[in-house]
């Protein structure tokens, strides 16, 4: 009857270790290409890094990956709504 | 009703009544709830620095040369360090490891002191620089800069007391391991600190490229 059993997945130590390396990893490339001048798409860049670690951190050390679908729809919900409100307002600031 | 019935229902009752209720799904949709919350929160701030970032651009990379990339860098291995020896606990106890998962709560908590402490001597080396939020050697600088720093100190403020809140929570978690309130099978509370945590994790991942990577 224990709601708990949905939840006891059981991730392994390897599994975050991988995880935390490419973490690492994704670090040092974001901190050796802010050298490199891109030019516009720095930003960019920088940020589809930082994206690409969210989901790593999301996925496997917050557990959405094994969680019920329920939380990523929540997730996509809340985030999708934060991107809406970035999007209209960049609009907003840029075609002043 | 058929006898049967009856003793099902009593045998349910008896079963409910064995456990002391509790519902570890609803507990991880509340935090995540108030994860959203938190996260519109630095989404505002986040917006802010967008619309200034464009208008400032130069002034922003000018300031941004100041901070220092390699305190900056070794605070993001920390923080993401924390975060793999949060998870680590947890699925220590999950697999009833207390002495490992309390080894690693203790080591995320150590992580999260030496956050604070680079934190400490960043913010100091700024001020000796005169560089205090309202300070007069920083607003007599060009606006721009005055904006840069400003953003800079309170969103890096409002995540390092998100830092310190955490790891009093985790401080929290610690205590109920080591007495044996959270185990094997109840260990949900560990895992929302856990979430809390790596919350303050994602948002210094956008942070740190934000402020101390413009070249």
């Amino acid at each position: 009857m224990s709601s708990n059993e949905h939840t006891n997945h059981q991730i392994s130590y390897g599994t975050y270790v991988i995880v935390w390396l490419t973490l690492i990893g994704l670090t040092v490339l974001t901190v050796a290409i802010a050298g490199v001048n891109f030019g516009g798409i720095a930003l960019i860049l920088a940020m589809a890094i930082a994206a690409i670690k969210s989901t790593f951190v999301i996925s496997y050390f917050m557990h959405i990956k094994y969680d019920q679908k329920i939380f990523l729809v929540f997730i996509i919900t809340a985030l999708g709504s934060l991107a809406a409100i970035f999007f209209l307002t960049t609009f907003d600031v840029f075609f002043r | 009703m058929s006898d049967n019935n009856m003793i099902q229902e009593q045998a349910i009752q008896e079963h409910s009544h064995s456990h002391v209720h509790r519902d570890d799904i609803a507990s991880k949709m509340g935090m995540w709830l108030f994860l959203f919350t938190e996260i519109l929160l630095f989404g505002g701030l986040f917006l802010l620095y967008l619309a200034y970032r464009f208008q400032y651009s130069q002034e922003f990379f000018t300031s941004a040369k100041n901070l220092n990339i390699v305190l900056g860098t070794i605070n993001t291995i920390f923080l993401l360090t924390s975060s793999l020896t949060m998870a680590l606990s947890i699925a220590a106890l999950q697999r009833g490891n207390k002495k490992l998962s309390i080894a690693f709560i203790i080591s995320t908590l150590g992580f999260a002191l030496g956050f604070m402490i680079i934190k400490y001597f960043e913010w100091t080396a700024k001020f000796a620089h005169g560089i205090i939020p309202g300070g007069e050697t920083l607003t007599s600088r060009p606006h721009g800069e005055v904006i840069f720093y400003g953003m800079y100190f309170s969103m890096t403020g409002l995540h390092a007391i998100h830092v310190i809140v955490g790891a009093v929570l985790i401080l929290f978690m610690l205590r109920f391991v080591i007495k044996g309130k959270l185990n094997k099978d109840n260990y949900q509370r560990l895992e929302n600190a856990g979430l809390y945590w790596h919350l303050v994790d994602l948002i210094w991942i956008f942070l740190f490229p934000l402020f101390y990577l413009l070249h």
